[in-house]
């Protein structure tokens, strides 16, 4: 019964906590990528700022579809991240991500604008890249503690980075993908001027823009717990090592994003397909060996 | 309600300029004078837009763009003039095609002299337009509460 009642307090830990903590994370982000072009930037809150004055616009819709399927991205976000943190199947929570991913690909296309449907189709790719990666990382996960359950894996002995190195490496390469960091942004990019406009968020203004940028926030800070599963053991001591690993995967993903150029979707899937085969295969193959 | 001179967002389009202001408004942009420290960002989309910057005429054949872009974007917003074209038509006025300045076809609210304007006008002429982007907010919010109350809007 207590083991329950703490899974359900992380569970709803993270569905409060989540939104400020990512949103502070953008913050940062932005800061430190002001910082690497040798500009002052916005204050670290400016994503705050953002997210309370869309709140205040007028609201203008193209199809009335687009709020409930913008809702079911959010929804089904929120719940991938409480059942992370609720320590249910870590397999489950994978395919919910998936499913929140499909409906941001049918609000953009929803509405018929020519750039919204071009970023979506890119997204379905996008989608097809780092998929494998994803579901192999499941499966190392599975193979050095013999359970998908997040809890179980939690409360492993040793550091699992110690068995699985290559599931990291392939993960946190389609990390960049997931939080559409440069170069594989396609289908939209947090910064302007790309030749989609805004991508799959081009039609959408005012609370809807909002629910996706909050949505990206739980989506952050889901993807990095995901990076800290990879350091976390019994021991209390080993939450200051995943705090570690996570920040400094970040900061490394800022840095690809301030350091490279979009490339096009044939040598993402190339790259994205090889890495996953070459560090996740041969780990897997070692894993199942050694088995 | 909210304090939303913290984040305004631009739209930049250019009517039928020489690029000079163009290239003025993305110099602004650019690390050396860094207006995202405002926290302003340059979207390129109409419907995320709260400031719309726009350089150069009106001739008869973007005349209908302009008043969609204008239309597309939600309340409140803002329409900022940038270089001497935009204001009145400038050297073009006479052209046989061109219709004048953007207050021809959109209303606008700031006016930036110059040909080129440049990058500190543009970053003065932005911080006037916030200014008055937060006038115009608060009093949407009024109009909000209002319309939501049933009583009657007045103004």
């Amino acid at each position: 019964m207590t083991e329950l009642t703490m899974r359900f307090i992380w569970a709803i830990g993270f569905v409060i906590l989540a939104p400020f903590l990512g949103g502070l994370l953008e913050g940062l982000d932005r800061k430190i990528s002001a910082r690497m072009q040798r500009r002052i930037g916005p204050p670290v809150v400016q994503p705050f700022y953002d997210v309370r004055k869309l709140m205040n616009k007028q609201y203008i819709i193209v199809n009335r579809g687009q709020n409930l399927l913008i809702l079911s991205y959010m929804i089904l976000m929120i719940l991938t991240g409480a059942m992370l943190f609720g320590g249910t199947d870590l397999l489950l929570c994978f395919f919910v991500l998936a499913t929140a991913a499909t409906f941001m690909y049918f609000t953009a296309v929803l509405t018929g604008s020519p750039y919204g449907t071009m970023a979506g189709s890119r997204e379905l790719v996008q989608m097809m890249a780092y998929e494998p990666a994803v579901l192999l990382t499941c499966i190392g996960f599975y193979l050095a503690c013999g359970s998908f359950r997040v809890f179980d894996i939690v409360n492993s002995d040793t550091m699992l980075i110690t068995k699985l190195p290559g599931f990291f490496v392939a993960y946190v390469f389609i990390l960049t993908i997931k939080m559409r960091k440069s170069p594989f942004d396609s289908s939209a990019s947090h910064h302007p001027h790309q030749e989609l406009v805004q991508g799959i968020k081009t039609e959408l203004g005012a609370k809807n823009l909002a629910i996706f940028i909050v949505t990206e926030w739980y989506e952050n800070i889901f993807l990095l717990s995901i990076v800290g599963l990879f350091f976390i053991t019994k021991n209390p001591l080993s939450i200051i090592v995943a705090l570690m690993a996570m920040f400094i995967v970040y900061f490394l993903e800022i840095l690809i994003d301030n350091s490279s150029a979009r490339v096009k979707w044939t040598l993402m899937l190339k790259m994205t397909w090889i890495v996953t085969l070459v560090f996740a295969g041969v780990n897997l193959l070692i894993l199942m060996l050694l088995k | 309600m909210g304090k939303v001179k913290n984040s305004p967002w631009l739209l930049h389009y250019d009517g039928s300029s020489c690029n000079g202001c163009d290239i003025e408004v993305l110099a602004t942009l650019t690390p050396l004078y860094d207006a995202e420290r405002f926290g302003i960002e340059n979207t390129g989309d109409p419907m995320q837009a709260d400031i719309l910057l726009i350089t150069g005429g009106i001739n008869t054949q973007n005349q209908e763009v302009v008043r969609q872009l204008y239309n597309q974007m939600p309340r409140p917003k803002v329409v900022v003039a940038v270089g001497v074209c935009a204001c009145t038509g400038g050297v073009f006025k006479d052209c046989y095609n061109v219709l004048g300045g953007a207050d021809s076809t959109i209303p606008v609210d700031i006016y930036v002299p110059g040909c080129a304007a440049r990058p500190q006008a543009i970053i003065d002429g932005i911080v006037k337009a916030v200014e008055l982007f937060q006038k115009r907010s608060d009093r949407h919010d009024r109009y909000e509460i209002e319309q939501k109350e049933g009583g009657n809007a007045n103004g």
